[in-house]
């Protein structure tokens, strides 16, 4: 059977699924053979034969229920058709694309079916033919239609608009080549399609075996393939039902149905569900009135577990879908480590999917820059628009443009072309790479991003060989590898002046609050070890940094520690109203000068502020007054703000405490996430004009609007911390090992970076921390190696397979030795004309940090239901549009994923559920905004594990093992209350003890002798001298060292109180808030598709 | 009896008063046509080492509006107990104290030698002095190291239990905190933004605000005086660390940009030492000593840009109204001023540079309060340390020559009304039955506040005689006046000093002679010169000058002997012989109000170990040059002393022509004949 889904490896993509070989070669070859790609999809086909049988029913009901006939497989049909037919001519495209449509009336018929679902026009255009304005309206109003007969003519897609529809028939027409070959045979079908494309699909699907995937367009009609196995989802389809466990297997056809719940698998339910007895109930309940809207998903949420619920009533327990049968995140990243972990990656191919973020593997630069720096949604772009629009899979890069190596992986070389500085194309100014063409001898070179023929410069001249390639194309940094670095000259620089060393100035809370938790103290204290590790270049004997040292409460004290003094000098500003520097020699210092000086400084702040009784403290006048010292010393540099409670003092920027969690779930929701008023903005923007880097460590005891007070470190490219409730003996650790990593780290500051495309897509959009004050230039006062930025792109123009897509990322910053360099990221994809190849080189990895964070970035101005909505649709959409362009045809009911987005609906469940799609009650205000601002910045890595957490077995693996053991799936079904497990998601550690662990495991491990004596809530192990105690603790230690931010540790007793905080990270459960288990909302996906389908 | 100028001397030694007339005239028609006012010099707090104060309160008329002191003019009822108020003819009942008195057990103040008398009060809490240095940190490196030398220095010059307090301003004005171990502290403004009395005092932490939570109460009545004194602790305590400070000051650490005159903030450094005064010891004698090197460059009170090429206004810019700070600035330290002089604070200002300083402007500061104002070129000249030292010389007592928060009540018998008062004092705005409407000075009350003097400061006091020409005095008749000064002793206790005066009345058609002999012309020519510079305050210059050359000319016609339009013949008699020099010496003077112009002459006229006695004994310090004939420096001999008789043809009356003359004036010669002439002329 099938049954094998789960567990078979699977493979990377390209390569065919050993395991079931056989399919879809079958099916597919024929067809796909002319396009090479096809092969991979082998992999596929879940080869399930019992399932056809079920396909039957659910299309029988499909059409009934819909009305409209599944859109998918018809249309496509009828796209192939119209491309036979026009497309050849028009690939030249690009201008002409109004035109197009025009001719393309005909094809009207596909919109409708379509119209149902909001969104999918895209889908259906490149299919249909394009479609006027009129025709656009005419579907618009013909929606309903769908299910009629084949509407008239005049429906179109809906929801375009003209212009989009052009660009996609534009798109489109490049992949009639391709199609050619199908379409045709198929025609005559597809005729009839164009009349009531939901009848065929229905027919067509039934007989459907399952040969892995049908390519992409095609695939949907061609009902042979897919029926029943499941792509990706081998994993679910196929095994699920197959399964005699499930409960859905009994009767094969019934199991889809039953499966509903685990939806993912089955047939559609719903229309069965009624006749059904068995299962109906709930299917009823869930997905089977839902039919159109579900009502309960998204908002549903806070009233009731929406989904929760649902499944939760079911009636008959043992008939739910087995959690094994559902693609799991554990397997998935497992099998990538064991394939791809072993061989270095080399980035001289174009296109080329990398290995995951979870795996461990070394990367050579051969041209295009490391996955370090940029991963992307997809290495394979879709040539057109409209294909884009079809698939809505976001294009998107994660960029970390100064992301830090492992020590076997050089960090890029800096190339110092003296006076004349880097060389760079006449137009479009992207910078010498690899990709740029060298013709006429070397003695002109064509921009590989906007074909502009520039001169070689004299001194830059070299002869080419006879591949047309420099012959010193492998001395130069800039000619043969993806990543390097420029020395800029003076024109990069602000004023055209060179800059100045970087400076860090440390502003400190003395309220009373900081005073009495002893903030102030260990702070003083570990400043001055700590200040001996400030970042320094390559070799440099001492940083070139130089330090200051700000104090305040409601009024600023700024000191003098110059060296020439035998005693620092304290200045106090009370003037916050109207902040200013007070002194210019002597505040920003050297540290070996002034050594004495400032371990006096240190010494004293925590004496000087012993007694004090001040509460209130200012915030943006601190910003501010360290804006203006850098600016004063005519530097850039980064601030260190210590910060406990709410600025209620009077000054700018003082704010009110605006909490109030009633909000939640209204449309005023959003105001949470909102800064409380623009002077934040205000001094943002002005710090990033100089350069000026915030890095925010919060201590609060209570409401301190980090959604206000972060706009700064936000828009600045610093961090915030937040260590609530802070105390010297519980948090120590965990503050001192950020402050020293914060500290420690390199910056580049003042820098700007540009992302350059090569023609036909451009970037519009951009995620994370920084400040744009055009469309184009991200600006970050200052950017370490932790700063992700997120820029997605779209077309402007068709792209064309043969050159592929380029990217060129360009960073101009200060180093923390005050040298300006120019920082250059290249990277080529692919271009495609076939979705399936789109598909194919996906990471879900990535498009999960896409998707986090334009929600994140979306609650910010909607309603957070909104926001979910949007996910769920486009999630719907992109899976959709795989099953009908890409898979083999086969059920309706069943459930088919592509391998390499098979996680999606179980990441993206982890997303809807996070602290701010979905709080739960226990989660503060400040918590949401401060973990928004967090996913902001963070890297495909990051946001991996902060959505799903590894949850670590303690005692499986034998003691003698050194590796770290294999995870297991992020669910309270897998613990064993006999065992001990590690769960870290990135910024949270949980040792979690089962209740019935030998008492020698306790012993050897807390010291104690039994269970009831742990202390619930422990942060330190005790340090022991036995291989448990080792082991467990050098695991912490290096989970630890694996994040960015320090994790402290929170021991949990199964059945605590504390327990209910851990199991907020077992994601795929069903979670107090009300977020679905991953089983419901998979099925929940699955209803959506089917929808999106019909 | 003597000669009247051994009467004048005498009572100038015994009560400080110096009249223009000893004898008055006895009606307000022959009053006026005596041309110089009947006016006196009053040297409130005059040395007096004969007269020890004494130790009780001082009997007061029982009249409201009288209170006049109970003095040796008064006739006294032995048998019932009873006096009689010289001045509003009260009879009032003497208090129970007094009840042994009799003919000849007397107390002090009925005795006739005791017509200046001073009490002591022992009521009220007694606060120690206190000194605010503001000093200015743009000096050039050897004038800063001067300046920080006398500021050392005077530290142990200061009484021990003085309160002392640091401000230095340059770009930024930093207050500094005195009491600090191991880290200096001070409070920075910025030196552009002018702040309210109260802002300032928040900032600075000197207010508390209402405390809602409990737990601060318990703590503030500690905390309280802590704040205040913050920036002000006793000397004893502190001089180390001051010293050590003031070691440590360092020149104003922003750039100076070629072109640019160094950016000072004397406006706001003043100001925040004033609010910082105002809001830690109202009403307690407080001395503000601004330590300044240049103009005020930006801010409230600034008096030039910091652009070089423009330079800082001059006569000719002012007379044009073409001085585009000066108003502004003006209104700023008069602010300023007032606000010092009501909390009974002075300000002196010492200013060291070769160029201007901006003194106009701030001048207010320092003629409102009491202050001293001392000019010099550098900060590292004797005149300047010297001077500064002289501020706290002792006196037999061993107490510092200064005196704080006074106030000036004046009483006159009823033939006479107070017209004004002009010198170091502002009005205290005390309307009575002995003010006149007529204002001469300072007018329209009785009473005046001097917030700093010291035994040489001296008001003028003019009167108006108000008595009709038909309601004649009978002969023998005496007008009185009495000058109640209450006042902070250095040594911190406040006293009263009383001095009562009497002088005859006289007929001026049967008397002339009389009232003639006893015309002090020293006297009258300060004050005719105080007027002067008064006027000057809101007149133009020439017209001022008109003003007092006519008044000469109508006095010499008035006491001349001569025959009509025969300059010849023109003879005044002893009295009035030097009158009319120190009139030319004031003319040329005009409106600065710096008393030491008066004695240059006679300084450089005297050989050098003259010169060197009265440099120790003028303050402030006088600028000493030694020069000799043709040489470079005796450019500053020849503008001061009677210009030579060549310069004569050049010199065209009343300067309206306009001839370019080096000198100030015209030699006294050629100023006589004129005066002469015009005296003597019947057109006048």
């Amino acid at each position: 059977m099938n049954v094998n889904q789960s567990v078979p490896p699977v493979p990377s993509f390209g390569q065919p699924q050993p395991v079931y070989p056989g399919y879809h070669q079958s099916s597919y070859g024929g067809q796909s053979g002319s396009t090479a790609p096809t092969i991979p999809y082998g992999a596929y086909n879940g080869p399930v034969p019992g399932y056809q049988q079920t396909p039957p029913q659910g299309m029988s009901r499909a059409p009934p229920s819909s009305g409209a006939p599944p859109a998918s497989t018809a249309q496509a049909p009828c796209g192939q058709a119209a491309y036979g037919q026009f497309g050849q001519g028009d690939v030249q495209n690009g201008p002409s694309s109004t035109v197009q449509m025009q001719r393309l009336p005909g094809s009207q018929p596909f919109g409708s079916p379509l119209a149902p679902v909001g969104n999918q026009p895209a889908v259906l255009q490149p299919y249909g033919p394009p479609l006027t304005s009129a025709q656009v309206t005419a579907q618009l109003s013909g929606m309903q239609i769908s299910g009629a007969v084949a509407p008239a003519p005049p429906s179109s897609g809906l929801g375009y608009g003209p212009p989009t529809s052009l660009a996609s028939a534009s798109g489109s027409f490049p992949n009639s080549g391709l199609y050619g070959s199908y379409p045709q045979g198929q025609a005559p079908p597809l005729s009839q399609a164009q009349g009531h494309p939901g009848i065929q699909t229905s027919q067509r699907s039934a007989p459907s075996q399952a040969s892995g995937f049908t390519p992409p367009a095609s695939g949907g009609p061609r009902l042979p393939s897919m029926t029943g196995p499941l792509l990706p989802g081998q994993s679910f389809g196929g095994p699920s039902v197959s399964q005699p466990n499930h409960v859905s297997s009994p009767p094969p056809q019934a199991l889809p149905p039953g499966t509903q719940m685990t939806g993912p698998l089955g047939p559609l339910p719903p229309m069965h569900s009624p006749q059904q007895s068995g299962y109906q109930p709930q299917q009823n309940g869930s997905f089977g009135p839902a039919r159109g809207p579900q009502p309960n998903y998204g908002s549903p949420y806070p009233a009731a577990p929406t989904f929760g619920s649902q499944s939760g009533p079911q009636p008959l327990p043992p008939k739910r879908l087995d959690p094994d049968a559902i693609p799991s995140p554990i397997q998935v990243i497992e099998d990538d480590r064991n394939n791809r972990g072993t061989e270095p990656f080399v980035t001289g191919v174009r296109g080329q999917v990398p290995p995951l973020v979870t795996t461990n593997f070394l990367v050579k630069d051969q041209g295009n820059a490391s996955p370090r720096y940029i991963r992307c949604t997809s290495y394979n772009i879709p040539c057109t628009s409209d294909m884009a629009k079809q698939a809505q899979v976001p294009l998107a890069a994660v960029i970390k443009p100064l992301a830090s190596l492992p020590p076997e992986e050089a960090s890029p070389y800096v190339v110092d072309h003296g006076e004349s500085g880097p060389l760079r194309c006449n137009r479009c100014k992207a910078y010498m790479c690899p990709f740029m063409q060298f013709i006429e001898g070397g003695r002109r070179f064509q921009c590989c991003f906007c074909s502009c023929i520039n001169d070689v410069p004299p001194q830059y001249f070299q002869h080419l060989d006879h591949t047309g390639k420099r012959v010193d194309a492998y001395d130069r940094p800039e000619l043969s590898l993806g990543s390097y670095e420029f020395l800029a000259t003076v024109d990069y620089c602000k004023n055209n002046k060179f800059p100045s060393p970087p400076a860090f100035i440390f502003m400190i809370d003395v309220s009373y609050n900081a005073i009495r938790t002893g903030l102030v103290r260990l702070l003083c204290e570990e400043l001055k070890s700590l200040l001996d590790f400030l970042p320094r270049e390559g070799g440099a004997e001492e940083s070139a940094i130089r330090v200051g040292f700000v104090t305040y409460n409601k009024v600023l004290h700024f000191y003098n520690v110059k060296s020439s003094l035998a005693q620092p000098q304290m200045m106090v500003v009370s003037d916050v109203a109207d902040m200013f520097v007070p002194l210019l020699d002597g505040f920003l210092v050297n540290i070996n000068e002034s050594r004495a000086v400032i371990t006096s400084l240190l010494d004293q702040i925590p004496e000087m502020f012993a007694d004090t009784r001040e509460t209130e403290t200012v915030f943006v006048p601190v910003i501010q007054a360290g804006m203006e010292a850098l600016k004063a010393a005519e530097c850039a540099g980064k601030l260190f703000l210590f910060h406990t409670s709410l600025p209620i003092a009077e000054a700018p920027g003082k704010l009110k405490n605006r909490d109030d969690r009633k909000l939640i779930n209204t449309d005023k929701e959003k105001t949470l996430f909102q800064p409380q008023t623009g002077a934040y903005q205000t001094l943002a923007k002005e710090c990033v004009a100089q350069g000026c880097c915030v890095d925010l460590f919060l201590f609060p005891n209570q409401y301190v609007d980090v959604a206000t007070l972060s706009v700064v470190p936000q828009l600045t490219g610093g961090s915030v911390y937040k260590y609530a409730c802070f105390q010297v003996e519980n948090d120590q650790e965990r503050f001192l090992s950020d402050l020293r990593r914060d500290v420690q780290k390199v910056v580049g500051f003042d820098a700007v970076m540009r992302v350059r495309t090569s023609t036909g897509i451009r970037a519009v959009d951009f995620f994370g921390a920084f400040y744009m004050s055009n469309t184009t230039d991200v600006e970050l006062a200052g950017l370490d190696g932790d700063k992700t930025v997120t820029v997605e792109f779209k077309h402007d123009d068709r792209l064309n397979e043969e050159s592929g897509a380029l990217l060129q990322c360009a960073l101009l910053y200060t180093s923390c030795a005050g040298q300006r360099r120019l920082r250059i990221h290249n990277l080529a994809l692919n271009c495609c004309t076939q979705l399936a190849d789109l598909y194919r080189n996906c990471e879900t990895d990535t498009l999960i940090n896409y998707m986090a964070k334009f929600a994140y970035r979306g609650v910010l101005n909607s309603p957070v239901k909104a926001v979910r909505d949007t996910l769920i649709t486009q999630c719907a959409q992109i899976l959709a549009c795989y099953r009908k362009n890409c898979a083999s045809p086969s059920s309706a009911g069943q459930l088919i994923l592509p391998e390499c987005m098979k996680l999606l609906p179980v990441y993206l469940n982890c997303v809807l559920k996070s602290d701010v799609l979905q709080p739960g009650a226990e989660i503060t205000t400040d918590d949401r905004a401060y973990v928004r601002q967090l996913v902001t910045s963070m890297d495909v890595a990051e946001t991996n594990v902060f959505f799903y957490p590894r949850l670590l077995p303690l005692t499986k693996s034998p003691i003698e093992s050194t590796t770290e053991p294999p995870a297991v799936r992020a669910s309270e079904e897998r613990l064993s209350n006999g065992d001990m497990y590690l769960l870290e998601n990135g910024l949270n550690l949980f040792l979690w003890v089962g209740a019935s662990v030998q008492q020698g495991v306790v012993q050897s491990l807390f010291s104690v002798s039994s269970f009831s004596q742990i202390t619930s809530g422990l942060s330190v192990l005790p340090v022991l001298d036995n291989p448990l105690s080792k082991k467990v603790r050098g695991l912490i230690d290096s989970l630890r060292a694996q994040r960015s931010r320090y994790m402290k540790l929170i021991v949990v007793k199964q059945e605590d109180k504390l327990e209910m905080l851990f199991k907020h990270f077992l994601v795929e459960d069903k979670s107090l808030s009300g977020g679905a288990s991953y089983v419901d909302f998979l099925c929940h996906m699955h209803k959506e598709i089917r929808q999106l389908l019909s | 009896m003597a000669t009247y100028l051994e009467f004048i001397q005498q009572n100038e030694e015994r009560d400080g008063v110096r009249f223009s007339w000893n004898v008055w005239p006895s009606s307000r028609l022959e009053a006026t046509r005596m041309v110089v006012p009947l006016a006196c010099l009053l040297t409130p707090l005059k040395e007096r080492p004969d007269l020890p104060p004494v130790q009780y309160e001082p009997v007061l008329c029982s009249r409201p509006t009288c209170k006049a002191v109970l003095n040796p003019l008064c006739q006294v009822d032995y048998r019932a107990k009873l006096w009689a108020c010289n001045f509003c003819f009260q009879r009032n009942q003497f208090p129970p104290a007094y009840g042994g008195i009799s003919e000849v057990n007397q107390p002090a103040e009925l005795m006739p030698q005791f017509s200046t008398i001073e009490y002591m009060i022992q009521r009220g809490a007694q606060s120690p002095l206190i000194f605010l240095y503001v000093v200015d940190t743009c000096l050039e490196e050897d004038d800063l190291q001067a300046l920080k030398e006398s500021l050392q220095m005077s530290l142990s010059l200061l009484p021990p239990d003085a309160l002392v307090g640091l401000i230095t301003f340059g770009r930024m004005v930093q207050v500094h905190e005195l009491s600090c171990e191991g880290i200096s502290k001070s409070y920075v403004f910025r030196g552009t933004k002018d702040l309210t009395a109260k802002q300032i005092q928040d900032m600075l932490g000197l207010t508390k605000p209402a405390m809602p939570m409990q737990q601060a109460r318990p703590v503030q009545p500690q905390e309280h005086p802590c704040a205040s004194t913050r920036f002000l602790q006793p000397v004893h305590k502190i001089d180390m660390n001051l010293t050590d400070l003031l070691g440590e000051l360092q020149r104003d650490p922003w750039p100076v940009t070629q072109g640019k005159r160094p950016l000072r903030s004397t406006g706001v450094a003043l100001s925040i030492a004033v609010g910082l005064l105002e809001g830690t010891f109202p009403n307690t004698g407080a001395r503000i000593m601004l330590f300044t090197g240049g103009p005020p460059t930006q801010g409230p009170g600034m008096v030039v840009g910091d652009e070089l090429k423009i330079p800082i206004r001059s006569w000719h810019d002012i007379e044009k109204d073409n001085a585009r700070f000066m108003k502004k600035a003006t209104k700023h330290y008069e602010m300023l001023a007032n606000r010092t002089a009501a909390n009974g604070h002075c300000i002196d200002i010492y200013a060291c540079a070769l160029d201007q300083t901006g003194l106009l402007e701030m001048k207010c500061c320092a003629n409102l309060t009491g202050g001293y104002m001392v000019m010099g070129d550098s900060f590292n000249t004797s005149l300047f340390k010297q001077t500064f030292q002289r501020i706290f010389t002792k006196d037999f007592n061993g107490d510092f020559r200064m005196a704080f928060g006074a106030t000036l009540d004046i009483k006159t018998s009823r033939e006479l009304k107070i017209a004004g008062a002009i010198g170091p004092c502002v009005s205290l705005n005390v309307k009575g039955p002995c003010v006149s409407e007529n204002e001469l000075g300072v007018g329209g009350t009785s009473q005046w506040k001097i917030c700093g003097l010291d035994p040489t400061s001296t008001l003028g006091i003019y009167f108006e005689v108000v008595n009709q020409h038909n309601a004649p005095i009978p002969q023998g008749g005496r007008g009185a006046i009495q000058f109640v000064t209450h006042y902070q002793h250095s040594s911190t206790q406040r006293r009263i000093r009383v001095t009562t005066i009497a002088r005859n009345w006289a007929d001026v058609q049967s008397q002339l002679r009389h009232i003639e002999a006893a015309f002090d012309q020293e006297a009258a020519a300060v004050l005719m010169a105080r007027l002067g510079v008064f006027r000057a305050e809101s007149e133009e210059g020439p017209d001022v000058l008109r003003w007092l050359d006519r008044q000469l000319i109508r006095l010499c016609q008035k006491f001349g002997q001569y025959n009509k339009e025969d300059p010849t013949s023109f003879r005044l008699s002893d009295s009035f012989s030097l009158y009319p020099q120190t009139i030319a010496q004031w003319r040329k003077a005009g409106y600065q109000d710096m008393p030491e112009y008066e004695n240059f002459k006679h300084l450089l006229q005297a050989p050098l170990d003259d010169a060197q006695e009265i440099l120790q004994a003028r303050f402030p310090m006088p600028r000493y040059i030694n020069t000799e004939h043709g040489g470079s420096q005796a450019r500053f001999l020849l503008s001061k002393v009677n210009p030579s008789q060549t310069h004569n043809n050049l010199y065209a009356w009343g300067q309206e022509t306009g001839a370019p003359i080096l000198t100030d004036d015209v030699s006294l010669q050629v100023f006589m004949d004129h005066l002469k002439k015009l005296a003597v002329s019947s057109a006048c």
